[in-house]
């Protein structure tokens, strides 16, 4: 094994989430694999239903039963495949080693039990702690997370506290048991702007209290530019670029990708004139071609295209991209930002 | 709390003013004398007279209402014309049982409509779901009265390991028959209710953090969800509590009980005014404090609709 390879504290490989619906299957998540380096930030970018949500519930295998199943691949953490884990074995792992925040902050607290009771609960869960300790490591954890005055918001119930608030709340109960890797599914997009930054900066500084690593989940892609350090593009259930965050921005070699980077507002580029949306709509993940996944919206598509869908390539170093013309695109051969 | 408590109380008074002239009028309505119901057939019209004024009976009826009230204001609900007994100690004699009974239907209720519901939900689509759903169906649709005669043909008549009818010495076994016919339509709708929340909680954000944290399958239904699940469910036990106290005439009268339901049918069957009046006052009080404690209770269950506090948010 190489030093790299001991370096990766999670593998996924060739995941495949499907939801059985009476509509037919719906290939969420269609042959992913991606791994996580320790102390890495990994973004994992898309629009919306493409799949990037459902790889992060997978990993803790909290997919919706019973109509989506997690049906191929294997989720390799600390040697053991997650997939495989016991039902008592995957309840050690969440909220552990792995913990998880989710996107609304309004509805990921339970309305009926106060913000300590519910940070307790993993304290007590997992390292068996009794109530008063459980109690006096839980003011430590709202303190870390910066909520004002929290000895007295330990008792307050969630509707008591704002959104930014509970989603500081929703972060110190995932770090309660300083986890290895923190899952993020879209932690800020239901905040306003100015708290969005404040959650990010905390998650980032605990990153390095804690020695953890985070799978971040986002369509933002200056949350990305700001704190990832490698990034995974999705789209349609699949990855269609992956490589380190100046390589996406400033490199992007799948047509998909640059055209994310061209519907985006900068304040830098003065004479961009206007936003340039990508033409056309995602495929149904009911019934998803054979070939190239994005092929119908891609105006430099060419014969090849029409073919098997193209796997992942490495076209350079760390720099994996699905398109039989991704090093083109790469090179600047083809005009990246043309119109 | 306490101000909000007060003023429930105080709430009572209109109602008990609204029922009071509703049923004053539809006793006026009905064309009996008094006075010849407590008079044996032979007595002259001097006597007759003579009873009415005693009784107050000659005034007209608004003066007679607000003597009534008067009384009432003191607690004296009057005087039975059939037994000539204060109402209070006949409704004194026969409250207490009702309430036993009803007590016990409630426990059943809860216990089996609550853990029928419970496990309907999250087993979906099981056996036990449906096993469930057919057997709340039934024990909604199956008439009371037909559903307690047959429990006394089955269990009283045939097998005889309970007692038929009537309340004995008290004891336990007097109680099962009435007081499962007494629950069976109401446990049906606390178990299909409990249902319903319970899978729309399950859906609930707050319940994929709960296994994200990893908590247990009990944990997170037992705690996380139930809690949720049952607030608009207490409502309902709350409500069919109160209904139950004075509302089991069908169920008191089948089987005998010496109940309040029953004692009211009975006056209503004799035209015993005081009685039917003073038992459904008492009943409304019992129905208005039931839903003051449904009420209490839904604030302790759900924080957000507690009433004094006020934060600040930050």
């Amino acid at each position: 094994m190489t030093e790299t390879e001991n370096n990766k504290i999670l593998e996924v490989k060739n995941l495949s989430t499907y939801f059985y619906t009476d509509d037919g299957v719906v290939k969420a998540v269609d042959d992913v694999s991606f791994d996580l380096k320790k102390g890495e930030t990994l973004g994992i970018v898309g629009e919306t239903g493409c799949g990037k949500s459902v790889t992060a519930l997978s990993i803790l295998r909290l997919i919706p039963q019973p109509l989506g199943r997690i049906v191929a691949g294997e989720i390799i953490f600390e040697g053991r495949d997650l997939l495989k884990l016991g039902q008592k074995d995957l309840q050690n792992l969440r909220g552990n080693k792995i913990s998880m925040i989710f996107q609304d902050p309004m509805t990921s607290l339970n309305p009926v039990y106060t913000v300590g009771n519910q940070v307790m609960e993993s304290l007590i869960v997992h390292r068996k702690l009794k109530k008063d300790e459980a109690r006096r490591e839980g003011l430590k954890l709202l303190e870390m997370v910066g909520i004002p005055e929290f000895k007295r918001r330990f008792n307050n119930y969630p509707h008591e506290f704002s959104g930014g608030m509970r989603q500081r709340v929703m972060i110190a109960m995932a770090i309660a048991n300083s986890p290895s890797i923190l899952i993020a599914d879209e932690p800020t997009t239901a905040l306003d702007v100015t708290v969005q930054a404040q959650i990010l900066e905390l998650m980032d500084e605990l990153k390095y209290k804690t020695n953890s690593s985070i799978i971040i989940i986002t369509h933002d892609l200056g949350v990305v530019a700001k704190y990832a350090n490698r990034v995974m593009v999705m789209y349609a259930g699949k990855p269609v670029e992956f490589s380190s965050v100046d390589n996406i921005f400033y490199k992007p070699a799948h047509p998909y990708t640059i055209g994310l980077m061209k519907s985006v507002t900068r304040l830098d580029e003065e004479k961009r004139g206007k936003l340039k949306p990508i033409e056309g709509l995602p495929p149904s993940l009911i019934d998803l071609p054979k070939f190239c996944i994005f092929r119908a919206r891609c105006k430099y598509a060419c014969d090849e295209c029409k073919g098997e869908y193209p796997p992942l390539k490495e076209i350079e170093k760390d720099h994996f991209v699905s398109c039989y013309r991704g090093k083109e695109f790469m090179e600047g051969i083809i005009e990246r930002f043309d119109n | 709390m306490f101000y909000f408590i007060l003023r429930r109380i105080l709430q009572i008074i209109p109602v008990i003013i609204g029922v009071t002239l509703i049923l004053f009028t539809l006793m006026y309505i009905i064309p009996e004398d008094p006075a010849k119901l407590i008079l044996e057939k032979g007595a002259t019209p001097e006597a007759l007279q003579n009873l009415r004024v005693k009784m107050g009976i000659d005034k007209p009826v608004y003066v007679q209402y607000w003597r009534y009230i008067k009384q009432l204001a003191k607690g004296d609900l009057g005087t039975s014309y059939r037994y000539r007994r204060s109402v209070n100690s006949i409704l004194a004699d026969h409250y207490p049982n009702s309430i036993k009974l009803a007590l016990a239907a409630i426990i059943i209720e809860v216990i089996i409509g609550i853990f029928a519901g419970i496990v309907s939900a999250v087993k979906k689509f099981s056996f036990w779901d449906i096993l469930v759903t057919i057997s709340t169906t039934i024990a909604v649709c199956v008439p009371v009265y037909w559903l307690g005669m047959m429990l006394q043909v089955a269990f009283g008549l045939k097998l005889g390991w309970l007692p038929m009818s009537g309340m004995g010495d008290g004891s336990l076994r007097y109680y099962i028959l009435p007081a499962i016919t007494l629950a069976s339509v109401s446990t049906a709708f606390v178990a299909r209710m409990t249902r319903s929340t319970m899978l729309e909680v399950l859906s609930n954000d707050y319940i994929t953090t709960a296994y994200a944290k990893g908590l247990s399958n009990n944990m997170v239904i037992g705690k996380h969800a139930l809690k949720n699940a049952l607030i608009p469910v207490v409502t309902l036990i709350g409500v069919d509590l109160g209904s139950l106290m004075g509302g089991a005439i069908l169920t008191e009268t089948v089987f005998n009980w010496p109940g309040v339901g029953r004692t009211i049918y009975l006056a209503i069957l004799q035209r015993d005014a005081p009685v039917v009046i003073g038992g459904t006052i008492i009943l409304v009080i019992i129905f208005v404090a039931m839903n003051l404690i449904v009420d209490i209770v839904y604030a302790l269950l759900d924080p957000r609709i507690r009433y004094e506090k006020k934060e600040i948010q930050i």
